[in-house]
């Protein structure tokens, strides 16, 4: 018999009274976890009496009964069982247990259970117990607490809601759903287990005429494999290159589109990060995001947290990772460095800019217009130049009192490359990741020693290149974003069937921020 | 009985807080106030029932009792025998907890005694500010907290 144990623990930020008055409620799990969608107290019971069973139904259908086992407010512990499930989570008991932290006045909280698996899931079941029961849970307890009353919670006590004894299967809207309700449309499931998707499809390269909506027969995932069903897809230059043929990602016939977001649909063999329901997003090769249902490798697809929807997943995943590894694995920005960004109102520079004075960095940024300015400025650019010429450098120059920058972030390419050589420091850092105004072509690395400069070229695939990779990248940014070090702006959205249209205005530079296509 | 319970959250692994703090023998390395310390009889410092007996920086000196040591639930207990501090069956732990979010650690320090009534407030404030809270203070700079 397989004994897996599970124990996670977080340092909530609330008084430990006001986390006890919520978790002492043995029903108060569908006001506060996400995965829970109704719940009930049996027989009408006062939802702290020990013996209480809840039946509650989870958001993907599943439908499960536990019973309270002890409730002590003197030790801030319960613990609780298993007794229906479709799950083989076989024995499962659980125990919540709060400690005050006394020098912050925060609560340190411990979930923890034991329960016989089949050894064949074991790793499975541990990992979504873990993740998406008790880490999920605590988390979402805690924003929940930390939002407030006004923060979409009535904050007060339900303990005396078990006896208003509503039918289980009664819908009950919940204001906090609004964000999953996104892709549940019920599925077009057909006899061999394929989903009827619609999909933007290319038959050969050219002009975005080439893109056409067709109806697809999207397969069962395979061993690694997920399908998703996916709510927004972002659209990024680089779907353009594809299109063109510049670059031969796509296979043709192809779907192109690297990056989305949705919800997990089905599963396959050996897929132990992922599971049913999942709010998940990626933004990675191969191609085929342009698809309302996808299937595709599980490695690079992450969870994304509750509070973020899926329009902004697809719009800031790619940008948003790209940012974290240019300001910590490129170049480690450190408080008080000076950091130039280039086109500091554009996709990118937007985030690193944002993200870079968070960190302490004094940025200066440039851009092409007064309007571009008063965007970089408000995205926390201590100083915003306009334009890249000779001006340019002698700024950088009186900025940092003679010093230089210490790193440069450029992605225009031909036409700064040299001015941002010279506004660096001795032994300052060039990180070029892009080329909008042209191929950068060949350059002397010779002179490069009279400031001891470095030069980095970074590729966005080598930074995310396996789950472990992608999995750090993706939490750095969630957290960043949790944290209110970067906004990811608000999106266009456009329907599906207006991808040609979409393409055409991005390639003619008429549009502002993200946009992207919902599915 | 008289109890003092003083928690924190100290910024690193807890088998890197764990390692610091579960030599008996330890405290002048970590706290602030312990400036020396011997294991009487020559016995190893993680031999359950050793004694320890230590000079404070204010010249006070106290022996106390390790009475129980566990490496997998990382907690110390131990008692006092003798101490100017006017205790009475005085059992202290010392816990460790791993914080799974964030990979950080929840330290616990508990003391259970009987004193007399008087100067039960004072005695309560020095143990667990005076002691406790500031050698858990020393442990989070030490890691690098604030």
């Amino acid at each position: 018999m397989v004994v897996a144990r599970v124990c996670e623990s977080a340092i909530v930020d609330v008084p430990i009274e006001e986390v006890w008055r919520w978790l002492r409620d043995f029903n108060s799990h569908w006001d506060w976890h996400p995965a829970i969608a109704e719940s009930e107290i049996e027989n009408g019971l006062p939802a702290d009496s020990v013996g209480a069973v809840r039946a509650f139904t989870l958001q993907d259908g599943g439908f499960l009964r536990e019973q309270l086992l002890s409730l002590d407010d003197e030790t801030h512990e319960l613990s609780y069982c298993l007794i229906e499930s479709p799950l083989p989570l076989y024995n499962y008991v659980a125990t919540i247990r709060l400690k005050p932290v006394t020098d912050t006045g925060a609560t340190f909280w411990q979930w923890e259970s034991e329960f016989n698996p089949p050894a064949d899931r074991a790793r499975e079941l541990k990992a979504l117990v873990a993740n998406d029961i008790y880490r999920a849970g605590m988390r979402a307890l805690e924003r929940r607490l930390r939002e407030g009353p006004s923060g979409g919670g009535d904050g007060i006590l339900r303990v005396a809601r078990a006896r208003e004894s509503k039918p289980l299967y009664e819908p009950a809207p919940k204001e906090a759903d609004a964000q999953r309700s996104e892709a549940t449309t019920a599925p077009n499931v057909q006899a061999t287990g394929s989903l009827q998707a619609r999909a933007v499809v290319m038959d050969r390269y050219g002009g975005p005429e080439v893109l056409s909506l067709r109806d697809m027969d999207v397969p069962l995932p395979g061993p690694g494999e997920v399908r998703i069903r996916q709510a927004h897809i972002g659209v990024n230059f680089i779907d353009i290159y594809c299109r063109t043929g510049y670059f031969d990602l796509v296979s043709l016939p192809g779907v192109p589109g690297m990056e989305a977001a949705g919800v997990v649909e089905s599963v396959g063999p050996g897929v132990s990060h992922l599971a049913v329901g999942d709010r998940v997003a990626y933004a990675c090769p191969p191609t085929g995001a342009y698809a309302s249902v996808r299937t595709m490798s599980a490695d690079l697809v992450v969870r994304i947290p509750d509070w973020l929807d899926t329009a902004h997943a697809a719009a800031g995943l790619l940008k948003g990772v790209t940012a974290g590894f240019l300001l910590h694995d490129v170049h480690t920005v450190e408080r008080g460095e000076w950091v130039v960004v280039h086109a500091a109102a554009g996709g990118v520079g937007t985030l690193i800019t944002q993200w870079a004075a968070a960190l302490g960095a004094r940025v200066i940024g440039t851009v092409s217009d007064q309007e571009k300015a008063r965007v970089a400025e408000a995205n926390g650019a201590s100083e915003v130049l306009i334009g890249r010429r000779t001006e340019f450098i002698e700024r950088v120059r009186q900025l940092t009192g003679g010093r230089g920058a210490d790193v440069i972030y450029d992605a225009i390419g031909r036409d700064s490359f040299d001015a941002s050589v010279a506004a660096l420091a001795i032994r300052g850092h060039l990180v070029s990741f892009g080329q909008a105004s042209g191929d950068i072509g060949p350059r002397e690395i010779g002179p490069m020693a009279s400031k001891s400069i470095t030069l980095s070229r970074p590729n966005y695939g080598h930074y995310i290149a396996d789950r472990a990779m992608m999995t750090m990248q993706a939490e750095r940014l969630f957290e960043a974003l949790d944290r209110g070090f970067l906004t990811i702006p608000e999106p266009q959205v456009a329907p599906l069937e207006n991808v040609a249209e979409v393409h055409l205005e991005l390639e003619a530079g008429r549009t502002t921020g993200a946009i992207v296509l919902e599915a | 009985m008289t109890r003092v319970y003083v928690s924190s959250v100290i910024p690193a692994p807890a088998a890197s807080v764990w390692r610091r703090v579960r030599d008996f023998n330890g405290l002048p390395e970590w706290t602030p106030f312990v400036a020396e310390s011997r294991i009487e009889q020559g016995l190893p410092s993680d031999k359950v029932g050793c004694i320890r007996n230590f000079t404070l920086t204010d010249g006070g000196k106290i022996r106390e009792q390790l009475l129980a040591l566990s490496d997998y639930d990382m907690s110390c207990t131990y008692s006092i025998l003798e101490s100017p501090m006017g205790v009475e069956d005085y059992i202290a732990k010392l816990s460790l907890t791993p914080v799974t979010d964030g990979n950080v650690t929840f330290a616990q320090w508990q003391a259970d005694f009987e004193c007399a009534p008087e100067p039960e407030q004072a005695l309560i404030e020095q143990i667990g500010k005076g002691v406790f809270q500031t050698a858990f203070n020393a442990l989070k700079q030490s890691f690098g907290g604030r």
